[in-house]
């Protein structure tokens, strides 16, 4: 007698199994960034939507995470729907975010100033289906309450963002602590290639994918988000060869 | 009889054919007095919008007890002055008066000359009055006229007891509470029926839990009859009675009219920390104390919601309202404003969709300071960007720069602003990290360097 051949209980126990040790990274939608170095490093060729992201600023002024809002809001205008922003401060500039195509009439702000409020905000917006994505500034984050959001965000296919922010150098410890985010980015401003000059063009941005679950970290020199949040290649890295980014990025880092 | 009847010369009394002969082409009704008495309370219903008290005085009066709600409407003045154009509006003519007691106010607005009598005023407000302005009956009144007291001053000279004797104890009554040495109890209208429901319990409650489980039977309870109404919930009062007689009460406002009752049940739930049972609660009811209409609609499953601006946010919004505070969950709009720190205006976060947004070109930073923080600022030349600033204890040299953007002080909403000018300067420093500054007044006047914001500017 011949085996049954599609055993289908076991394939969904799998299913169930890589849900459940939120090792399904690889297999839920991808959002891709439309750089072609960026999408093919990330399994799934994008970022993975219904998954918990964690964006670290690196630059000099990291305590007000400019370039990492900046970087997450990018990703959140991607995504069709409306944006739920937990907020740590009163500083976020809303015009900033509407310049990089996250328009006014899309973004819910809520002012949450503690982490004890940010966290459960946020799983109450990631519970909330057809949202496009939730942002939360949160100062420290423990594993199981990162375990949560990310529970939540893969039941509602909503996008989790995480901006870490600091005010002293002993807050900014905790953003090294271990998390359950599927991907781990730090992004910083990158100096500009020529010489000086009175002409600003768009930042350059050193994007570093600390860590991602399946697959490898790595970092790249992009432009910033343009008018709809698409990050680009400047065009003088563009046709260079890999040896030289290589080098590049080891200048910078 | 209103102005334009009294202009005809008809009176009060007058017989249909004495008036037919006055006026020939007049139109004759019968009196209804059940219809009429409808109507007034009706109208009563309405007067609600300027106090809860309010009590229809058949055959054609209304007292409306202003005493806790008059400040509302800018004072008493502008209060009888707002109900009486409101009522012209709606082609009723009406007499208004606010005096300390009923009485003096009935005497007042049909007798008198209306408008206030100030506290304490009343026996000189009715002195000069008819006897009639007392609230007396015809037959009382004509008999007091045989004997030649024809105003309410003639009455208070008169000894109490024979008058009392003579006219009946009415005189002294309706003249005391006129004065308001007898005080008058008013009925006051019900209001329209609110949708309520309540649960009693056999024995005392107190457990968190069973708190919830009577939540969410109340508002299975409530929503069925919002249903048949065909409205939502916009305010919901939760009432816990103790044992000990104490009311333990929990309100929670909606953005939007709402009937499901898990929904209802969550937010409820959300505030029952503040529900101290002490020994033990024995009734509760729930009062939905502001509905609003709200048509059939379906309602999206949890999993199968599109994609799209037409996602139902406003369960969210309630959820974080009512844990964070009502004005902790916004959408933020634009302002035509050139100063950056007033172009951010907050709206309520289920505003329909504006679509306006802030002008693309202008660069703005990602983090705005408020205040702009001071900075030391070195410029090679006094119209140029600074070559190099220090901004808390730390030395930036900058790169690239571009500017400067103009803004101007808006003179037309603080005088202060004037002369108020700002030249905002994009700076990169070595590291590539962007920065907003400005000088807060033109290169020739001098003035200083601020840090208004970080991020790409």
């Amino acid at each position: 007698m011949a085996p049954a051949s599609p055993p289908t209980p076991i394939a969904e126990l799998r299913r169930w199994l890589e849900r459940v040790e939120g090792n399904g990274y690889a297999t839920s939608e991808a959002l891709p960034f439309a750089v072609t170095e960026i999408d093919q490093h990330l399994p799934g060729g994008g970022l993975a939507r219904g998954h918990l992201h964690e964006v670290i600023e690196g630059g000099p002024a990291g305590e007000h995470a400019a370039v990492a809002t900046l970087f997450a809001a990018g990703i959140a205008a991607r995504i069709p729907g409306p944006v739920l922003w937990c907020l740590r401060g009163r500083d976020l500039f809303a015009p900033a975010l509407a310049r990089i195509g996250l328009h006014p009439d899309r973004v819910i702000y809520c002012e949450t100033w503690k982490d004890r409020d940010v966290l459960p905000a946020m799983e109450e917006g990631l519970r909330c289906c057809g949202i496009a994505a939730v942002v939360g500034e949160v100062t420290r984050l423990s594993l199981t309450s990162s375990r949560r959001l990310q529970l939540c965000a893969g039941e509602t296919g909503v996008t989790a963002l995480l901006l870490r922010r600091w005010r002293t150098s002993d807050e900014k410890r905790f953003a090294g602590e271990p998390n359950a985010a599927a991907t781990r980015w730090r992004v910083s401003p990158s100096p500009p290639a020529q010489g000086p000059s009175d002409h600003i063009d768009r930042q350059r941005w050193l994007v570093e994918l600390l860590r991602v679950k399946g697959g490898e970290p790595h970092s790249w020199i992009v432009e910033a988000c343009d008018a709809e949040g698409n990050l680009r290649l400047p065009a003088t890295l563009a046709d260079r060869s890999a040896a030289t980014e290589e080098s590049y990025r080891a200048a910078a880092g | 009889m209103d102005d334009a009847a009294l202009s005809l010369g008809l009176t009060r009394g007058m017989t249909v054919t004495h008036a037919q002969s006055l006026v020939p082409d007049l139109t004759v009704l019968d009196a209804d007095p059940a219809k009429d008495a409808d109507a007034l309370v009706r109208l009563g219903h309405w007067c609600t919008i300027y106090s809860p008290l309010v009590t229809p005085d058949p055959p054609d009066g209304i007292f409306i007890d202003v005493a806790g709600s008059a400040h509302l409407f800018q004072g008493e003045g502008a209060l009888i002055e707002d109900l009486l154009h409101r009522l012209r509006r709606a082609d009723i003519s009406a007499k208004a008066a606010i005096a300390d007691t009923p009485g003096c106010a009935w005497g007042v607005s049909r007798y008198g000359s209306g408008g206030i009598v100030s506290p304490g005023r009343a026996s000189e407000a009715i002195a000069s009055l008819p006897v009639a302005a007392l609230r007396l009956a015809q037959s009382v009144v004509s008999s007091l006229h045989e004997v030649g007291i024809e105003r309410v001053a003639q009455l208070a000279s008169k000894p109490r007891a024979s008058l009392r004797l003579r006219f009946g104890a009415d005189v002294l009554l309706r003249f005391d509470q006129a004065l308001g040495s007898v005080t008058e109890a008013l009925t006051s209208l019900v209001p329209p029926e609110v949708p309520q429901r309540e649960l009693k319990f056999a024995e005392p409650i107190g457990d968190p839990e069973d708190l919830k489980r009577v939540i969410s039977k109340l508002c299975e309870l409530l929503c069925p009859e919002l249903e048949r109404r065909g409205v939502g919930a916009r305010r919901l009062d939760l009432v816990f009675m103790r044992v000990d007689n104490l009311a333990q009460a929990v309100r929670i406002g909606l953005s939007r009219p709402y009937r499901e009752p898990v929904h209802l049940s969550k937010l409820l739930a959300e505030r029952l920390v503040l529900v101290d049972p002490g020994f033990g609660i024995e009734s509760a009811a729930l009062t939905a104390s502001w509905i609003e209409a709200l048509t059939e609609r379906q309602t999206i499953g949890r999993h199968i919601a599109a994609e799209g601006s037409d996602v139902d946010v406003g369960q969210l919004v309630d959820t974080l309202a009512v844990r964070l505070g009502q004005d902790s969950v916004y959408r933020c709009a634009p302002v035509e404003s050139g100063l950056p720190e007033r172009a951010v205006k907050r709206v309520p976060a289920l505003d329909p969709a504006h679509g306006a947004a802030w002008p693309k070109h202008l660069p703005r930073p990602a983090r705005l300071f408020s205040p702009p923080e001071k900075i030391i600022a070195i410029a090679e030349l006094p119209d140029r960007p600074p070559r190099q600033f220090t901004w808390r204890h730390q030395r930036l040299r900058v790169i690239r720069a571009d500017g400067p953007e103009r803004i101007h002080g808006e003179w037309w909403i603080s005088d202060g602003e004037t002369n108020l000018t700002r030249d905002y300067y994009r700076v990169e420093t070595a590291d590539g990290a962007r920065y907003w500054l400005f000088r807060d007044a033109p290169a020739e006047r001098g003035g200083s360097w601020y840090l208004h914001g970080v991020g790409e500017a």
